[in-house]
């Protein structure tokens, strides 16, 4: 017997990629994190010789612990961040039940989704601080010819932070369910229990829910940990006497006597603690709803209201979709504005000058995200792409372990090691600025990639490798002309959300870039505590153009691709 | 007229700088800046510093091949922690940092870590502008002295800004502040203290009502602080509950105050710059009726420097920036209301006649007359002191 001329199957199991693809990311992303983490560890235990502490021993929590506020702050930052949580799981569960069946909800979220947190938060700060624009609009039927001293704004409880920080996850956790619903036989069920008669919340609450909280469950995870542990929307919209605890602890990192970076570092294991303490209570509050949920079902009990409940929560979350787009147009209004004084409803000049000095205001800090998003999302495309291609080869299905790698660096409070990682990298001799940052983001952009592009991929049918197979193409040959093109639709969309994710970063740029790597996002935040809301405008326009943009383009490239073949361009 | 100022200056100062020892050693710190791009960390709230310090860039590139990079700091700890954690990973030539615009206990931190170079002040040619005596206002930040090792730049004094349309009548002193706000609830505030304009402004009331003000020049002890600012604390009680969100939030800083004054929220801002009123009102940013307002008594004033980092990658190029801000010319420039309006360092009796006689003027500007006598800052651990006190009082 000779051999074959071709090989009509790749070979079953293909490991080496996989080895590959794994010891990257071993190397690339847990490992950073692993040192920073430990240099975290050890200052906070009172061990950083450049600074004379060689004091070993629990000082660091105890100064810590002195902090005027920080009960305050650990509580408010608890609080804001099970609040954002749970509010963002309600509207985003009500929203699916709603438009689950339409097309036109993803169009409105893209630019939400796209527009980075920090310029959505400085947006609605002009929105609804207590001489914002609905008080503006208000001011005329309430008689104020002044502001009224309430507080709309860095409320001590949250609030307006809980607002801005929901009006961006709510989407996130949306887009979730939405993809996940396609991995389960939803109108199936639909249709059965409907034929039951049972009313549409208690079906989606008893039927669909427990199949769909796998599928969302680290993406849910992910907007806790965040939440929890959020630095520029909180500087922006959260509790100014005491911060939330990130906050303090991001000014503790910055604080001119240099001994703080102890308590700072003990602080970051406060942080640490805060998100797997809310991570262990989600996972509780699983176990219970598991032993205890379908006993009560089967008893036949009903949430009574659940059905004007959702429906409400499906308002709000259109009122809330609405007022994030009023609070990128209020940013674009204040960018061309010359004086806008209370209680005028629009400016009383206009002017261009801001936009025209754009160059020279956020020149530099545009090309510097530019550059930054796109390696760092093109990296973590390519490290996304061979890791998919590898599990193809690997013919297994992704462990646990794997996938909760893959979430780490979103499950871990970004202030618990990029200060560390900082340290340690400077001692590794690694270059700093650019580079690094450039990496830092990369660390971050991965996972979302990931998650974009996960479903797709396995979606894919799979008779197209196997008929390529079959005509004798080999698997580099089968991944470059066959499943990146078909694929090409979410691959976009995954640049797109590596982009978005990239020039949203805020901490990494501020820890990794030795403060001489201005993005559009530090220059943002920065000109929010500044006194000019035009020039604050410009920017964060810009920076929320930017991934809008981007996206724009990742929709609009396959029609152009692909003008020639019409099944292509419909996408998944 | 102006050309003529500036060749006038530049004569001056040429015929002054020949006699300069140093001089041979500036010129080889010329020849090593040549090329250099120095990383300028900057607090970079107030867009007209951030334009005059490109414009210093434009200059200094013009005239010495050197260009100036602004790094942004939305605080100037920043910085310091960046030399700090270099220091840290034992990064001792080739820093990130060239120069720091700094005072206070950035300064003295930096100092006592040993995070500065060596002292420089005296090698440039320009210093000849200043007094240089041991005490005098540019050789002392904060009653520290600076051993030369940051040079001067901008004069800070503190005044308060009003909207003279909405509150015509502001207090005349920091004691008058609780009727005032008894009078007017929730239209004054003041930054965060944990904000230099906001521990500024407790200083001012500090110095106006510490029983021996004398006191405050030392380093701060809990005996003197227990006695000094007893008075401070039961006047700030009386004041907190009539402030904006009944005392409960401050704004962050000074230009998020500003922008509350511009918005009407409240009718009293405060600045380190008498001219930013004006400046203000010229870009849009404050109501044409702002204006500027100084406690009878007089207010605290002091110095802006620059500092160079002891790992500093270029050094030679952030001695011929510093060089270059101590200029009469530059002096001139930044004086000049439409650029920054900052008042000058500069020794008014080293400086050629009428140097800066034709600067334009503003009904926002105050005179000199009008500002009073400067008080002197306390010494820097009076501040850190006092905001540590009214944190651990009112932060709950």
């Amino acid at each position: 017997m000779g051999r074959a001329i071709y090989q009509v199957t790749p070979p079953a199991t293909d490991r080496r990629l996989a080895r590959i693809v794994l010891a990257a990311v071993l190397l690339l992303i847990l490992l950073p994190i692993l040192a920073g983490v430990w240099q975290t560890l050890r200052a906070a235990a009172g061990w950083m010789p450049a600074i004379g502490a060689t004091d070993a021993g629990l000082g660091a929590f105890r100064e810590l612990l002195a902090i005027p506020g920080l009960a305050r702050a650990t509580l408010v930052s608890l609080w804001t961040g099970v609040a954002t949580t749970l509010l963002s799981l309600a509207l985003a569960a009500a929203c699916c039940i709603r438009w689950h069946d339409r097309g036109w909800p993803l169009r409105v979220l893209a630019p939400v989704l796209a527009a980075p947190h920090a310029a959505l938060a400085i947006g609605l700060g002009f929105l609804i601080a207590p001489s914002g624009w609905l008080a503006r609009t208000a001011a005329p039927l309430a008689g104020w010819d002044r502001p009224p001293d309430i507080g709309t704004l860095n409320d001590p409880f949250g609030l307006a932070l809980i607002l801005g920080l929901t009006a961006k996850e709510f989407p996130f956790l949306l887009l979730m369910m939405l993809a996940a619903l396609k991995q389960i036989p939803l109108s199936r069920h639909l249709r059965s229990a409907r034929a039951l008669g049972l009313p549409e919340a208690h079906i989606w609450l008893t039927l669909i829910a427990p199949q769909l909280w796998p599928l969302i469950r680290l993406p849910v995870l992910v907007v806790l940990a965040y939440s929890l542990s959020v630095v520029d929307v909180a500087m922006i919209l959260g509790p100014a006497n005491p911060p939330t605890l990130a906050v303090m602890l991001t000014r503790l990192y910055g604080d001119p006597d240099l001994m703080r970076l102890l308590p700072a570092s003990a602080g970051s294991l406060l942080q640490l603690a805060l998100v797997i303490l809310a991570g262990a209570g989600v996972m509780g509050l699983q176990r219970a709803i598991r032993r205890h949920g379908p006993h009560w079902v089967a008893q036949g009990n009903r949430l009574p209201g659940l059905t004007v409940a959702m429906r409400i929560a499906a308002i709000c979350g259109g009122a809330m979709l609405a007022m994030t787009l009023a609070s990128l147009a209020v940013l674009a209004v204040w960018s061309v504005t010359w004086r806008w004084s209370f209680p005028d409803i629009l400016p009383k000049a206009l002017s261009w000058r801001f936009w025209a000095r754009a160059g020279q205001i956020a020149g530099g800090p545009l090309m510097t995200t530019l550059i930054v998003a796109l390696i760092s999302a093109a990296l973590a495309l390519a490290a996304a792409i061979a890791w998919l291609e590898a599990e193809d080869r690997r013919a297994a299905p992704r462990a646990p372990w794997a996938e909760a790698l893959i979430y780490l660096p979103l499950l871990l409070p970004q202030i618990a090691f990029l200060y560390g990682l900082n340290i340690a990298a400077l001692g590794a001799g690694l270059p700093q600025g650019v580079a690094l940052v450039t990496w830092g983001h990369a660390i971050f952009v991965f996972p979302y990639v990931m998650i974009a592009l996960s479903d797709p991929w396995r979606a894919l049918d799979p008779r197209l490798p196997r008929a390529a197979a079959a005509l004798g193409a080999g698997p580099w040959r089968i991944l470059w002309r066959v499943k990146l093109p078909v694929l090409l639709v979410p691959v976009l969309t995954a640049s797109a959300i590596g982009v978005a994710v990239s020039v949203a970063q805020y901490l990494p740029t501020l820890f990794l870039g030795a403060g001489r790597v201005g993005t559009l996002t530090t220059e943002a935040v920065t000109l929010s505590s500044g006194s000019d809301r035009r020039i604050t405008g410009v920017v964060a326009s810009l920076q929320a153009l930017l991934p809008i943009l981007t996206y724009g383009l990742a929709f609009a490239l396959p029609a152009i691709v692909f003008r020639n073949r019409r099944a292509m361009r419909a996408g998944r | 007229m102006r050309h003529h100022l500036t060749a006038t200056l530049l004569a001056a100062g040429a015929l002054l700088s020949l006699n300069t020892p140093a001089l041979a050693d500036w010129d080889k710190t010329l020849e090593q800046a040549r090329g250099q791009t120095v990383f300028w960390n900057a607090w970079g709230g107030d867009q007209r510093t951030n334009d005059f310090i490109t414009w210093v860039g434009e200059q200094t590139q013009e005239r010495f091949g050197v260009s100036v990079q602004q790094v942004k700091l939305s605080d100037t700890a920043e910085a310091v922690t960046r030399v700090l954690s270099e220091k840290a990973a034992g990064k001792d030539t080739g820093g990130s940092v060239d120069l720091i615009w700094i005072n206070g206990p950035n300064f003295l931190a930096m100092k006592e870590q040993g995070l500065l170079a060596e002292p420089f002040l005296s090698d440039l040619p320009n210093a000849q502008y200043l007094d240089l005596s041991p005490d005098a206002p540019a050789m002392v930040d904060f009653t520290v002295p600076t051993e030369g090792r940051e040079s001067p730049w901008r004069l800070a004094r503190f005044v308060f800004i009003h909207d003279s349309e909405r509150a015509p009548n502001p207090p005349s002193d920091m004691e008058g502040f609780v009727d005032w706000a008894a009078a007017h609830p929730g239209r004054m505030t003041h930054p965060d203290p944990s904000n230099f304009m906001g521990a500024t402004f407790l200083k001012q009331a500090l110095v106006e009502m510490a029983p021996d003000p004398d006191a405050l020049q030392s380093p701060v002890s809990d005996q003197a602080f227990a006695t000094q600012t007893a008075p401070l604390w039961e006047w700030y009680d009386a004041l907190r509950p009539n402030m904006w969100r009944q005392g409960q939030v401050f704004p962050e800083n000074e230009s998020i105050q500003q922008q509350l004054l511009n918005d009407a929220e409240i009718d009293i801002a405060l600045s380190f710059d008498p001219a930013s009123a004006a400046a203000a009102i010229e870009q849009g940013l404050l109501p044409d009726t702002a204006r500027v307002f100084v406690p009878e008594g007089g207010s605290i004033g002091n110095i802006s420097f620059v500092a160079i980092p002891f790992n500093a990658a270029h050094a030679a190029g952030a001695q011929v920036v510093a060089n270059f801000l101590l200029d009469p010319e530059s002096q001139a420039h930044m004086q000049d209301i439409t650029v920054l309006g900052s008042f000058s360092v500069l020794d008014p009796a080293k400086l050629p006649e009428g140097a800066f006689a034709d600067l334009p003027t503003a009904p926002a500007l105050p005179t000199l007359q009008d500002l009073g006598p400067t008080l002197p800052e306390p010494h820097a651990s009076w501040m850190t002191r006092l905001t540590e006190e009214w944190a651990a009082r009112y932060t709950r």
